[in-house]
């Protein structure tokens, strides 16, 4: 046992420092915090990342993945979150990819993964529907084999930046019988297709990400199947699998913690700092040192992965924590916000408002309820250690 | 002992309650809350005429005279529809520091326009640096002949936007942190000098922020005994920590009932989502926060009522309690609607929202649970 960095890996965090420090420059953040210019600014951060070569450090090498030990990913990561910098939009590189370089054929692979890592294509994810989220396996959206193309109706809901998107990969049902999950195909679904209508939803956050998806006799040609017909949900599951190592976000929620020690070293009760008052500091060491745990959580799990074991209920369980520990940040942000907390954007500068960061603090806590709900609900995650972990 | 209402206590209770369920439905609040005042004056007209604005005042002033009780059923209706009318502001803080400053001038001349509906008011008190510390004061006031020259500035104002007549602290002497020294004015929304920014919250409330440049009030207009603020500031904030307990009862037994609702009619893997047992414990558990929370709330009401020592230290232990079981029913209520619960559309994170910002009103849970360990652990 031993979590030294060695001399390499000083150099290579250094290296990446200097990256981010050039190419994620004030005026590409400015662009990323405008709503008119956000997906083309997402874009254009995400091909300088390709363009460095470290757009998908978990790719396999021979698809274009970086190679990296699991130091340099751990490395990569902080550095990422220390700088503030968001993480890449997983729909494409990180959800649809792998099943395509695991399940796809070379015809996909060399259609879809080039496009992927260039940012070429923006990725949305069709699974859930108005009356199959946790129960997933249960959905209905129909496909039927007409010559070589299948004719899809249904509805998918929640589908995050559906607005943006060139691409959809789907679970459709394309038979209803026999066991529930043993008739779902995985499809990839043009966007421009005819018959796909798109419906925003505006969430809690007074934000738009979220909307639905109606098909219509779309159209979709047998090419863009993954795999064998009735067998998506076997493609899906180690995709869950996949989704939910990415999920505890440790290196966020250090920066996230560091920003509220900041700025409770700022904010004045009564003469007195909110990092000097007993409760404050009580609840702001709780999280530390559950983070600080589900920090060597990650590196355990990440060090099984990398010496050939397979992510199993253990990533229910980073995401458990992980979300846990996110909202709990973000609670305490919004407390420190006092007053502030509730206040929507408006024409007032900081300045004129007399408050800095009560506007950000609302929009995360508040989009931030929604992580113990999507990629499995913390529930469901609980479920599934009681019953493949601890055989209940 | 006695935990029942008496029958003019259950009238007003019911007519609230009618009026919001047959008034106040969610589209309705989410037109008010759009339009640019944040408020409908209609609504506030109604409130008039039903007589709801006149409940706390003496009968002298035209007053319905009643008490805590009154105000927590009303608050408590009021929170079941998320009313965004300034009740707090405009009756509960402006008229409650009048009524109680003994400067009968002003409370002759304003209560009753309060009463009839015709004034909106709004108590400036917080201050950008000043947080929960009602003592935090630099806005200052300095005497010139017969009248008063106020400057500084007042940030997050409930109802700074509409307000007719604004009670404003400011520092007559001492230092910043100084209990003693603070006076309270009443300064005419068009006074000059004085500008108003408004925003808006994620409850749907409007608030403002207020600077006062150099704004020149007459002596007439302090609100109690100059330099002698606190004293008047104090029990006001403390009847209204209480009615926003109400209040949060009230949306705390919306979400509660509108969540157990949800999770006997949402089916997955075949059955009623209410079905697991994993969420039956989780809605016990926020049905038990309910409960406790309006035990607490009742002790306060009738300590407050019958003028117990023990008021001060119930009071900061109910806005913990407020808090705490607010925090688990409303999240509970967003995670177990899942998707659903995450969407501007539903109503669930309305209710959330406007607990969110009860607490933060006049001290959140931290705060109050420290100034409870001083009480009790001195
Ligand atoms: C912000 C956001 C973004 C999303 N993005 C996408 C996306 O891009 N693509 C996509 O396909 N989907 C997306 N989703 C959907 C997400 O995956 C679903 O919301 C999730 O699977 C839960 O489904 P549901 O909303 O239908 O809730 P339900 O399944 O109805 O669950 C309601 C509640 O019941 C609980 N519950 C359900 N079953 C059990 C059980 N057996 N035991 C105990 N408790 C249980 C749940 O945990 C939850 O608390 C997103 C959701 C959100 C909120």
């Amino acid at each position: 046992m031993d979590t030294r960095f060695s001399p390499e890996d000083i150099a290579f965090r250094d290296e990446v420092r200097a990256f981010f420090k050039r190419a994620y420059d004030e005026e590409l953040q400015a662009r990323l915090a405008d709503k008119s210019s956000f997906k083309d600014a997402v874009v254009d951060w995400q091909k300088r990342l390709f363009e460095q070569g470290w757009i998908a450090p978990n790719w396999p090498r021979e698809y274009g993945g970086t190679g990296w030990s699991p130091t340099q990913k751990y490395i990569y990561e902080s550095e990422r979150a220390a700088h503030g910098i968001r993480d890449v939009v997983p729909f494409g590189l990180q959800m649809v990819a792998p099943v395509i370089y695991t399940f796809g054929n070379d015809e996909q692979k060399e259609r879809f993964l080039p496009r992927i890592l260039r940012s070429d294509d923006w990725w949305c994810q069709g699974y859930s529907e108005p009356g199959s989220g946790s129960d997933l396996a249960s959905l209905k959206t129909r496909a039927v084999l007409d010559g070589d193309e299948y004719v899809v109706n249904g509805a998918k809901i929640w589908t995050t930046y559906a607005q943006y998107a060139d691409w959809i990969f789907c679970l459709v049902r394309t038979n209803s019988e026999g066991k529930k999950q043993e008739g779902i195909t995985f499809l990839l679904i043009d966007m421009k297709s005819p018959g796909i209508k798109v419906n925003p939803i505006v969430s809690i956050d007074n934000h738009h990400s979220l909307n639905e998806v109606e098909f219509n006799d779309v159209r979709v040609p047998v090419a863009n199947r993954i795999g064998e017909q009735d067998k998506g949900w076997t493609y899906a599951k180690a995709l869950l699998a996949h989704e939910r190592t990415t999920i505890a976000g440790v290196a966020d929620s250090k920066r996230g913690l560091e920003t509220v020690r900041q700025e409770a070293s700022q904010e004045i009760n009564g003469g007195v700092r909110l990092l000097d008052d007993p409760l404050f500091r009580k609840r702001l060491s709780d999280i530390e040192i559950e983070l600080m745990a589900l920090e060597f959580t990650e590196l355990r799990v990440l060090a099984t992965v990398a010496s050939g074991g397979a992510p199993g209920a253990e990533s229910s369980l980073l995401k458990i924590k992980g979300t846990e520990i996110q909202q709990a940040i973000q609670e305490l942000r919004m407390d420190l916000a006092a007053y502030y907390q509730g206040v929507l954007p408006n024409d007032l500068s900081a300045e004129q408002l007399g408050h800095e960061f009560g506007s950000a603090a609302r929009q995360s806590y508040m989009y931030g309820r929604a992580a113990t709900v999507y990629g499995g609900s913390n529930e469901v995650q609980k479920n599934i250690i009681a019953k493949a972990v601890l055989g209940l | 002992m006695n935990f029942d209402f008496t029958e003019e206590q259950s009238m007003l209770r019911d007519s609230v309650a009618r009026y919001v369920q047959d008034s106040y439905d969610i589209e309705t609040r989410r037109t008010i809350a759009d339009s640019e005042s944040g408020m409908s004056a209609a609504q506030w007209q109604t409130f008039a005429e039903l007589g709801w604005l006149s409940v706390p005042f003496a009968e002298e002033h035209g007053g319905f005279g009643g008490g805590p009780v009154d105000t927590m059923l009303l608050m408590e209706e009021f929170g079941k529809g998320l009313v965004l009318e300034p009740y707090l502001a405009t009756v509960l803080l402006f008229g409650g520091l009048l009524q109680r400053s003994g400067s009968d001038a002003l409370a002759a001349e304003y209560l009753p326009k309060v009463i009839e509906g015709s004034c909106q008011g709004a108590f400036a008190y917080l201050e950008r640096q000043s947080r929960f510390a009602l003592n935090d004061v630099k806005t200052s006031a300095t005497r010139d002949g017969e009248s008063y020259r106020l400057s500084g500035e007042k940030v997050v104002v409930f109802n700074g936007a509409n307000a007719d007549a604004l009670i404003v602290s400011a520092r007559t002497s001492g230092e910043q942190y100084d209990a003693d020294g603070i006076s309270l004015f009443l300064v005419p929304a068009n006074a000059t000098g004085l500008e108003v920014k408004t925003y808006k919250q994620m409850d749907g409330q409007t608030v403002a922020n207020i600077t006062l440049d150099n704004v020149e009030v007459p002596a007439g207009a302090l609100v109690g005994e100059a330099g002698a603020g606190m004293a008047l500031v104090e029990p006001v904030v403390q009847s209204a920590i209480v009615a926003l307990g109400a209040e949060a009862l009230g949306i705390m037994a919306q979400l509660n009932a509108k969540t157990l609702e949800y999770t006997k009619t949402r089916k997955q893997f075949g059955v009623a989502i209410g079905s697991f047992q994993a969420l039956q414990h989780r809605m016990v558990d926020t049905f038990m926060a309910y409960e406790q929370t309006k035990s607490l709330l009742y002790r306060a009401v009738c300590e407050l009522e019958e003028g117990a020592d023990s008021a001060p230290a119930t009071i900061h232990a109910l806005k913990v309690m407020v808090e705490r079981a607010g925090k688990l029913i409303y999240g509970e209520a967003i995670q177990l609607h899942g998707g659903m619960g995450l969407t501007d559309e539903l109503d669930i994170g309305h209710y959330a929202k406007r607990l969110m910002m009860i607490n933060a009103t006049f001290g959140n849970g931290d705060y109050h649970q420290g100034r409870f360990d001083e009480l009790r652990c001195a």
